[in-house]
């Protein structure tokens, strides 16, 4: 294996941190961070989704669901039950990945599109329940007045106090995610997303594999979804419709499959675009719909794969 | 007593059932062609339902008249969708192309509007609203609109892949793609038409489906994953599947409406929905594949 691997790995995370931290100088406006923020806590559900999606090649629509569980479980118990937030985010967590474990054995014994239908089907019954259950979830009008985090003695109730927390654990999590691929436990996912027979074959244990991703994936969707509960302070079911495991996936392929750093180029694109979009008005689902169609049809590797090997033909 | 409406859960959940076997058939015969799903499949069902709309209440044609005509705008839509971003794709990997229907699904869903407005809009029965009284049932005419032309658009689905070249040559391109191709037949006219036909039978759902639930811009986006559901359910690409699972699917949605809770009915058909496919994990009619190592 490559050995210089570490180094590198440690130069692109710390040009990361570099990038995180310039940020917030040179943007003009607060309205800015809002968006940044919001390409934060998606990065980390498409952070979790490529692990599953680009390296064991299990693909997944219902990850809306695990963002839900997450924001809604903390939601719920930081507004009705006045439970600490130190308690209800890891509560809520917990929770999401014992039901993600729970869903996980069965379904990740399916394959290609039955498995699709599956995670989806899923995540329409979660939805179902978060709009029906209005005792619990407030209903279609939502859950509102929950309370903003607070780290130490601070209340994190801005969007430039909410920038530094939230991209600082994208690169934690993105740190882990690295070292995962690179260890045993990556190689293994890649060769069940090779040919899970042959994984078999030499060994591995597949279906464990794919639960454990699978957990892991829901885990990332619902430190997100809980951090988004406690940011925006307002949540409704449509947050968390089926819609939003379209995109992530969308996300994901659009970055590029199979690498942490296109999916993070493909959720910064595509989470900035319907907003780049604004200036066409009511043509807007019109241009997304059609930039999408462009964007996969001549550059299926992926939007940075694509840039970079355009870069390098023109540099020759 | 409730367990006398049990003929009218039934009949409303064949009504709807056959409305999602349509939409299935359309996946199966686009999975059979290309083994994508199509995500835009839905949206041929919403187009369907307001061509005929506009035909019918704007421009005054007699429905006739307006059935054919839009069902021949509408399998000009589905040739579209295959001759342009599906056929130029760089790639023909089956994600990318899933993805590829998605994005065409946003570009249907922005762009009807601008048409048809925001408005959810409705066509009169094609028979007047006479219920004819059957067991308890109040049957609708158009419930037997929609019944008699989903068997008719079935029968004449079935001659044509038994008895016809074109047909028959489908059927070998989905069961071997290569071997297809090797024998001569043409692979991309084939992926073609199978786009054509998903198109069709989507538009005849969403033409027959209007005068019972107002059609919307939006409305294709339930129909199609109903559709997908039923599909998935028989066992996808499987047409005998596809029909049993669609009716099924109706079925059960009516009577789980009906007896538990009409909040969560698709809560219960989406259950019901995993629990056959934890247990026949390649849907009910699947042959589920061989692995190979």
């Amino acid at each position: 294996m490559n050995r210089s691997l570490p180094t590198k790995k440690w130069k692109q995370l710390l040009s990361f941190l570099a990038i995180v931290l310039l940020v917030p100088r040179v943007l003009p406006s607060d309205y800015y961070f809002l968006i940044l923020n919001i390409i934060a806590l998606n990065a980390m559900v498409v952070l979790g989704l490529n692990l599953l999606i680009g390296f064991a090649g299990q693909i997944s629509l219902g990850h809306a669901a695990f963002y839900g569980l997450g924001a809604y479980i903390s939601g719920i118990l930081a507004t009705s039950y006045q439970v600490p937030l130190s308690l209800s985010i890891p509560v809520a967590v917990i929770a999401t990945a014992f039901i993600a474990f729970l869903v996980g054995i069965p379904t990740l014994k399916l394959e290609g599109h039955y498995l699709v239908m599956a995670t989806l089907g899923f995540n329409i019954i979660i939805s179902i329940i978060l709009v029906q259950w209005d005792s619990m979830t407030g209903g279609p009008s939502g859950l509102a007045g929950i309370p903003h985090l607070k780290l130490f003695s601070v209340v994190i109730d801005t969007d430039r106090k909410f920038y530094y927390l939230v991209w600082i654990l994208v690169g934690i999590f993105f740190w882990l995610s690295l070292n995962l691929i690179d260890s045993r436990t990556g190689r293994a996912l890649r060769a069940i997303g090779e040919d899970p027979v042959s994984a078999c074959a030499l060994g591995i244990p597949v279906e464990k594999y794919k639960v454990r991703v699978f957990v892991l994936s829901a885990v990332y969707a619902a430190i997100a979804g809980s951090l988004y509960a406690h940011y925006v302070t307002f949540i409704s079911p449509k947050s968390f419709d089926f819609f939003y495991s379209i995109e992530v996936v969308t996300m994901v392929v659009v970055g590029g499959i199979g690498s942490l750093w296109s999916g993070l180029v493909g959720t910064a694109v595509l989470t900035t675009l319907p907003e780049i979009l604004e200036i066409v008005k009511e043509y807007n689902v019109l241009v997304y719909g059609a930039v999408l169609m462009l964007v996969l049809v001549f550059f299926p590797e992926g939007l940075f794969p694509g840039i970079k090997a355009l870069w390098k033909r023109r540099k020759n | 007593m409730i367990w006398q409406q049990l003929p009218q859960f039934i009949v409303s959940g064949i009504t709807s059932g056959s409305i999602y076997a349509l939409i299935a058939l359309g996946f199966c015969i686009i999975h059979n062609a290309t083994g994508i799903v199509n995500f835009a499949q839905g949206e041929f069902v919403m187009l369907g339902g307001l061509t005929i709309i506009s035909l019918n209440q704007t421009f005054h044609v007699p429905l006739l008249v307006a059935f054919p005509l839009t069902i021949l705008f509408v399998m000009g839509i589905g040739a579209l969708l295959e001759f342009g971003p599906i056929r130029h794709s760089k790639s023909k990997d089956i994600l990318i192309l899933v993805i590829i229907t998605i994005g065409a699904s946003i570009f249907i869903r922005g762009f009807s509007p601008m048409i048809w407005g925001k408005m959810a809009r409705t066509l009169p029965p094609f028979s007047g609203d006479t219920p004819i009284l059957v067991l308890n049932a109040a049957i609708m005419p158009q419930t037997l609109w929609i019944l008699g032309i989903s068997f008719v658009v079935l029968l004449c689905l079935h001659l044509f892949f038994l008895k016809t070249p074109t047909g028959r040559a489908m059927r070998a391109v989905a069961d071997n793609r290569m071997g297809a191709a090797l024998t001569g037949i043409n692979v991309d006219k084939i992926v073609l038409l199978s786009f054509v036909f998903a198109a069709a039978l989507g538009a005849t759902a969403g033409v027959i489906i209007t005068p019972i639930t107002a059609t919307s811009y939006d409305s294709g986006v339930m129909l199609g994953l109903k559709g997908f559901s039923g599909a998935v359910l028989g066992g996808y690409g499987n047409f005998a599947g596809a029909i049993l699972g669609g009716l099924l699917l109706g079925v059960l949605e009516s009577l789980g409406a009906g007896f538990i809770s009409s909040e969560y009915k698709d809560a219960i058909a989406f259950l019901i929905l995993l629990l056959v496919l934890f247990w026949k994990p390649s849907g009910l009619l699947g042959k589920g594949e061989i692995r190979k190592v």
